[in-house]
């Protein structure tokens, strides 16, 4: 995608100078109006230019309808329509996988017509469950990977940063992780290669880049390799899904940060049998399902991610 | 030293005997040695029991008790099971003996292994 960036030297150098921030601003659905005005308010007097902001949403897991959640596609929906609340518009929305639950062409079209609802650009990258066709992904790239190589890897850029989606849920190897493989590790350093290190760059993907809890397979295999080629830049966040829980790590210059699910829970690494869907008891799914938002506030506060649930 | 080690072997395997008779059974009963089919349990991300040993000729079935999607690989993909959802079931038959190592190709932590003993069937 073209690159309709034209700052100057002087905005990649105030770019430069900024850096991520996570905090744990949330907003209730219950009452109706989010609840994210100190952030805003915070904007407007610090920040005369209007912030950039995107949402990730993640694991939607359309068709998915056990006991953890009878209704994930009623939940989406629920998101969707937070999303539209929004008192500012995202420029456009990343969803980092699990789309659908058994790669249906049903699921992906119901999932698609709710979030086309949001009425701005969408990005994707597969997780491992929009792969489970007879074709390995034929669905979803057919669907979603214009423009993109490989299994559905891409980059693009906006506002001055650039965004790389990855693909680390193809090709997975027994007793391993998450895999991005060489061809995308090799494309990787290409698309990197003529970019400033004072570039910011959000990287997004569906498993966790770096190793949450290898006993679930929760980490990437040759993450670190991906890790290593990013290492120059001064300002990386790494967005993923995949474990449907927030968690969130500051190495260096590189910020990562996993979203929730819109579909339901799992447990904290560690602390059940298996990372199967968590039922809760009545009521509290919602304070658990969310989105997050990420908005980059140029010559003033920086970037922050904000988790939303759906319901307080 | 060599030429004493045959006998030492011996002693040790009479000695094991009972036990790996014992390990045969927890690891899936007496039919687990015949071609009577045999069934592998998934559940809580995990196959069980992780390793079978069957007799040519046997049919193995993998039956799903999750609430998540997993699908049964073999690990030179002499097999691969679509995406089983929860109680959905797949089946191979096994004809020659081997070691037939195979995973989750969605959740590759999760691994088994079918040994397959004995004259081809």
């Amino acid at each position: 995608m073209p690159d309709h960036d034209d700052g100057t030297l002087n905005r990649r150098g105030a770019l430069a100078c900024m850096t991520w921030a996570g905090t744990g601003l949330l907003w209730s659905l219950g009452g109706g109006v989010p609840r994210a005005v100190g952030l805003e308010t915070a904007v407007a007097t610090e920040a005369p230019s209007a912030p950039f902001r995107f949402l990730q949403i993640s694991d939607s897991h359309v068709g998915f309808d056990k006991a953890a959640n009878p209704d994930a596609l009623g939940t989406l929906r629920e998101a969707v329509a937070k999303i539209r609340l929004l008192p500012d518009k995202p420029d456009f929305i990343i969803h980092t996988g699990d789309i659908s639950h058994l790669s249906k062409e049903r699921e992906f079209d119901d999932a698609d017509q709710i979030l086309r609802e949001t009425g701005v650009p969408l990005f994707f990258v597969p997780g491992e469950h929009d792969l489970l066709d007879d074709d390995q992904g034929g669905a979803y790239r057919a669907r979603y990977g214009q423009g993109s190589r490989g299994a559905g890897w891409y980059s693009f850029d906006r506002h001055g940063i650039h965004f790389v989606g990855l693909v680390n849920v193809v090709d997975l190897k027994a007793g391993g992780l998450g895999n991005l493989g060489p061809a995308q590790l090799d494309w990787l350093d290409r698309d990197l290669a003529g970019l400033a290190s004072s570039t910011p760059v959000v990287v997004f993907a569906h498993i966790p880049l770096w190793t949450v809890y290898p006993e679930w397979g929760w980490g990437t295999q040759d993450g670190a390799r991906a890790l290593a080629s990013l290492k120059r830049f001064g300002s990386v966040t790494v967005l993923n899904g995949h474990i449907h829980q927030i968690i969130q790590k500051v190495e260096g210059t590189i910020t990562f940060h996993t979203a929730r699910s819109t579909a339901f829970p799992q447990p904290a690494p560690g602390t059940a049998p298996s990372p199967g869907p968590v039922k809760l008891p009545a009521g509290e799914l919602r304070k658990v399902l969310g989105v997050a938002s990420v908005t980059f506030v140029r010559g003033a506060e920086p970037l922050a991610i904000v988790d939303t649930p759906l319901a307080g | 030293m060599p030429a004493s080690l045959p006998p030492q072997r011996h002693r040790a395997g009479r000695r094991a005997a009972p036990l790996l008779a014992l390990l045969f059974i927890l690891a899936g009963g007496p039919e687990a040695r015949s071609a009577d089919p045999v069934v592998v349990h998934i559940d809580n991300f995990t196959f069980g029991p992780d390793t079978i040993t069957v007799a040519p000729g046997t049919a193995v079935t993998w039956i799903n008790g999750d609430d998540i999607p997993h699908t049964v690989v073999a690990k030179d993909r002499l097999f691969r099971s679509k995406a089983l959802d929860t109680e959905d079931r797949y089946t191979f038959v096994f004809t020659q003996p081997g070691k037939y190592p195979y995973f989750c190709s969605l959740h590759p932590h999760m691994t088994g292994t079918v040994v397959v003993t004995g004259p081809a069937g």
